[in-house]
């Protein structure tokens, strides 16, 4: 009772509303991009190159945040960049979600020889550099959406599968899993009935930071030049043009920096907030 | 003149009282009994002594005086000086009071080399008489091993021996038996007689027990709800008791020369009335801030 | 006894590890679509190219003569020949490792005094604004990769204020006198103090980018942990004993508060050493990271495997250290 009501009044963590908004107007900027973006985010102008943004001396209308080395426009390829990066969070969220998902808890919950298996796989992956690992995996699939997703799939559903397990573990020796074991419920039943709905907070809160941490990974992987294509805008291909191109066109780099960052950042508080939020005795 | 002084000390978690003007005495040498249900404060009033109370708690009034010094109004590192040169506890739980990253021996030392500046050969050499005197074996092989590796009853008499080590004048034993075995319990609790009685150091002896009291002590506190009831020799106790809480304490104790006799069921009419008296008081002493 | 039982498991566990990194490395490049010759092949090679090219480097066999073929090798200290460099892998490799370390340690060392200290603070204003600041700061620290705070410091202090150098391990038009390439450790060995000072200059933005996310977990253990320890009673002893709060969070908190900590640092350290790919990347560091990227660019199939083992074998090096350390560190196990 006491409880209850001491999470009812708690009001709901600043930096939940802070995150979720900076999430939401990322998305509709990405949905809307084609009405936002003042340009072609492909279209090169070599006569419309480097040019700085509007606050500064020498900026033309059209081109509000500046232009690379090639004449794109910036903020066009801002906006164009957030739908690849949101859909790669969503996509490569959830698939690595539900693989590392599910093998964390057949490990944890049926125990015995799938648990040794699945533990030592993980071992395994833990010894691998995983930016490196990803990297590979691009250069040996190729280059495109599919292979990003892929790639973030195979390399973080450790991070998902471990913690997972862990959960199951401690779950499947809680009182109420022998309860029901003793009321007839088979193996699976208990695991998806009674185990699965109490590591579910964990899920939700774990996939939300993993939405950030594959933002990241294509980012990098399209700052190593291994992303969709060069052409393509994303941030990480921004970025890589930004480092090279810093001393005489910062705005490059800056615009999606700051992006990347406020990207991350939201992802991964909105998901310490909801950590909070579903563990009240943390607080 | 006595060596430490409550005067009228009043404590506070929020709004709520946890001392109630608690005035007591204890004289160099003296060994005075508190006793009192659990949550009566009687570890409340040993940590206000050596400034180790809760964040929460607060003293809201009086003074503590040590050889006629008020502590709370020296500056905090005068304060920790003085009490841990003058004052030492028996802690009540010897299996969390030793650091189990350290050995025992600096464990004992560091007081008398960090604080009273005593050279380190000659702090150990002390020590290792001290642990002969608490009937430690071989003290030098104890002094270099882990707390781990040794009882509970062996870790009270090293804290038991490291409390004495300073030669303080004052010792607060807060229930420095409870949290061992039965049998380790009478030993112990001869060990600090016999203790108190070589060293003549002043002892405030935290019990639930009055056949530890009858045994040990010369006068006793008896507290109730954070408010002395009774403040009186040992014998006046036993023999006529002044409060009638104290009366219905004694006659609930089954045999009171027995050690370990329980002081459970005080009649609850006796209960209602010590209540309704901290309640006049309470009422009293908010009438008088008010005035003032 | 028990430190040697724990060193046997640990070696024990270490080997499939590695074993099963060898096989998913070697499987990997050459299970997927498209054959690594067709991989390393420059345009417009010849079906008479291939065939000398498949023989030269062993893919005329069979996949799993291969692999035995290749871990023989490696157990005897050969990792093949670089396609690119045609230098053997093994001397590349090692060539470039110095630099990797030193840049991770570097790292390390700033993560532990940058963490140490928050948490000592910390502790020590516990409850006050200082802690409330600490907490803030290391949420943020936390929750941004290095990759993105090497891109903040290149942004601050290599362009708005360059104070640092934000390319390279070294300035080029510096002679170099040494022997080895452990740069940093053989000019303070060799008393270069100038050489040294260019070195850091280099390291310090990498390194700093991958101490953060470290050091703030650093920060929020050791404090979390400190404040549970000051709560015990042995701290509460040596207070009344006189000592004040600096000294009872030194020695009496502190040797305990690090066993609990250390676990988990060292599995970040490995994430570290993982981040270090692509961070030298980002600052033209001549590491292990940076050669990996060439090479995976470039197709060099025995360098990748080589490297990927290498770095495999530094992690669980540095698990199995840490799990040593404990033991030592812990009185229970080191008597038990
Ligand atoms: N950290 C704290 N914060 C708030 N209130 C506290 C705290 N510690 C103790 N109290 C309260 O102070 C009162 C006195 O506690 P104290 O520990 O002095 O009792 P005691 O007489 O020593 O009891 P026991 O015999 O069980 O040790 C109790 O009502 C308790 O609830
Ligand atoms: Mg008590």
């Amino acid at each position: 009772m006491a409880d209850g009501r001491a999470a009812a009044k708690r009001p709901i963590n600043p930096r939940l509303w802070l995150s979720g908004g900076w999430l939401l107007i990322l998305v509709v900027a990405a949905l809307a991009a084609p009405l936002l973006a003042p340009q072609d985010p492909l279209a090169q102008d070599l006569f419309a190159s480097r040019l700085p943004p509007m606050w500064q001396g020498g900026s033309e209308p059209g081109f509000p945040l500046g232009t690379d080395s090639l004449g794109r426009d910036v903020l066009s390829r801002v906006l164009y960049g957030a739908r690849i990066a949101l859909l790669v969070a969503l996509v490569a969220g959830s698939c690595t979600c539900a693989l590392g998902a599910v093998l964390g808890l057949i490990a944890g919950y049926y125990r015995g020889w799938a648990d040794v298996v699945i533990s030592r796989l993980i071992e395994i992956w833990m010894a691998f550099p995983p930016v490196l690992f990803a990297i590979l995996l691009i250069a040996v699939m190729g280059t495109g959406l599919t292979s990003i997703i892929v790639a973030i799939v195979v390399i973080d559903w450790t991070r998902f599968a471990r913690v997972i397990r862990a959960e199951a573990m401690t779950q499947g020796a809680m009182d109420y899993v022998a309860s029901a074991k003793v009321a007839g419920r088979g193996r699976f039943g208990i695991m998806i009935r009674e185990i699965l709905p109490n590591v579910l907070p964990t899920i939700v809160v774990l996939l939300t930071l993993e939405m950030g941490i594959a933002v990241i990974v294509e980012a990098i992987l399209s700052f190593v030049n291994l992303s969709i294509s060069t052409d393509d805008p994303t941030w990480g291909s921004m970025i890589a043009e930004g480092r090279a191109a810093i001393h005489h066109s910062w705005w490059v780099l800056v615009v999606p920096l700051i992006t990347l960052f406020l990207t991350v950042l939201s992802f991964s508080q909105l998901g310490e907030g909801l950590k909070d939020h579903f563990d009240p005795v943390l607080r | 003149m006595s060596f430490l002084e409550l005067k009228n000390l009043n404590a506070r978690v929020g709004p709520l009282p946890i001392l109630r003007d608690v005035s007591l005495q204890v004289a160099p040498g003296e060994v005075r009994a508190l006793v009192g249900e659990s949550g009566a404060g009687k570890s409340m009033i040993g940590k206000a002594i050596l400034g180790t109370l809760p964040d929460a708690i607060r003293i809201t009034g009086g003074e503590i005086l040590l050889e006629g010094e008020d502590l709370q109004a020296m500056s905090p590192k005068a304060r920790r000086r003085l009490i841990g040169a003058k004052v030492a506890l028996i802690p009540q739980d010897p299996l969390t009071a030793l650091n189990p990253a350290r050995r025992v021996g600096p464990q004992i030392c560091d007081r008398l080399v960090d604080i009273l500046g005593w050279g380190r050969r000659e702090a150990e050499a002390r020590v290792i008489e001290l642990l002969h005197e608490v009937h430690i074996p071989a003290p030098e092989r104890v002094m270099r091993a882990y707390p781990h590796e040794l009882s509970g009853g062996m870790r009270q008499r090293i804290l038991i021996a490291s409390a004495f080590a300073a030669e303080p004048q004052l010792i607060i034993a807060d229930e420095p038996t409870t949290a061992l075995d039965v049998t380790v319990q009478k030993q112990i609790l001869r060990l600090i007689r016999d203790m108190q009685a070589r060293h003549g150091t002043a002892l405030l002896f935290v019990t639930h027990d009055l056949g530890v009291v009858s045994k040990l002590c010369q006068s006793m506190t008896v507290l109730f709800g954070g408010k002395v009831l009774e403040d009186t020799s040992v014998d006046q106790f036993f023999s006529a008791p002044d409060h009638a809480y104290s009366a219905a304490l004694l006659a609930a104790t089954p045999k009171y020369t027995d050690p370990g006799g329980s002081l459970m069921p005080v009649p609850e009419a006796t209960i209602h009335a010590v209540e309704a008296e901290i309640a006049a008081h309470d009422l009293a002493h908010q009438i008088e801030t008010v005035r003032q | 006894m028990t430190l040697i039982r724990i060193i046997l498991k640990r070696l024990l566990s270490m080997s499939i590890t590695l074993i099963g990194v060898a096989v998913i490395v070697f499987f990997i490049i050459r299970i997927v679509p498209g054959n690594p010759i067709a991989m390393m092949l420059p345009p417009g090679a010849g079906e008479e190219d291939i065939a000398r090219l498949k023989a030269l480097y062993g893919f005329d066999k069979t996949l799993p003569e291969q692999f035995l073929i290749w871990v023989r090798g490696i157990l005897g200290g050969d990792f093949g020949t670089s396609i690119t460099s045609r230098q053997p892998v093994m001397s590349l490799v090692l060539g470039r490792l110095p630099a990797t370390l030193e840049l991770s340690i570097m790292a390390l060392v700033m993560a532990v005094m940058i963490g140490g200290t928050l948490a000592l603070i910390g502790t020590r204003q516990r409850g006050g604004k200082a802690e409330a600041l600490i907490d803030v700061t290391n949420g943020v620290s936390l929750s941004v990769p290095d990759f993105l705070w090497g891109l903040l410091f290149i942004l601050l202090f290599g362009v708005l204020w360059p104070v640092f150098h934000i390319s390279g391990r070294v300035s080029p038009a510096l002679d170099l006198p040494f022997v080895t390439n452990f740069y940093l450790f053989e000019s303070l060995l060799r008393l270069r103090f100038d050489i040294w000072l260019d070195l850091v200059s280099h390291m310090f933005m990498p390194a700093l980018a991958l101490a953060i996310p470290l050091a703030a977990i650093i920060a929020q253990l050791l404090k979390q942990s400190l404040k549970e320890t000051m709560h015990l009673d042995y701290a509460t002893l040596a207070r009344t004993k006189g000592y004040s709060e600096n000294h009872v969070i030194l020695r009496e908190a502190l040797p305990n508060a690090i066993l609990p900590t250390l676990t988990l640092v060292g599995v970040q350290f490995t994430f570290l050493i993982g981040g270090t790919v692509i961070i030298e990347r980002l600052f033209s560091y001549e590491g292990l990271g940076n050669m990996a990227i060439d090479a995976v660019i470039n197709r060099d199939l025995p360098l990748i495997q080589g490297i990927v083992i290498l770095f495999a074998v530094i992690f669980t090096t540095v698990n199995l250290l840490v799990d040593l350390t404990y033991a030592l560190l812990n009185p229970r196990l080191r008597h038990g």
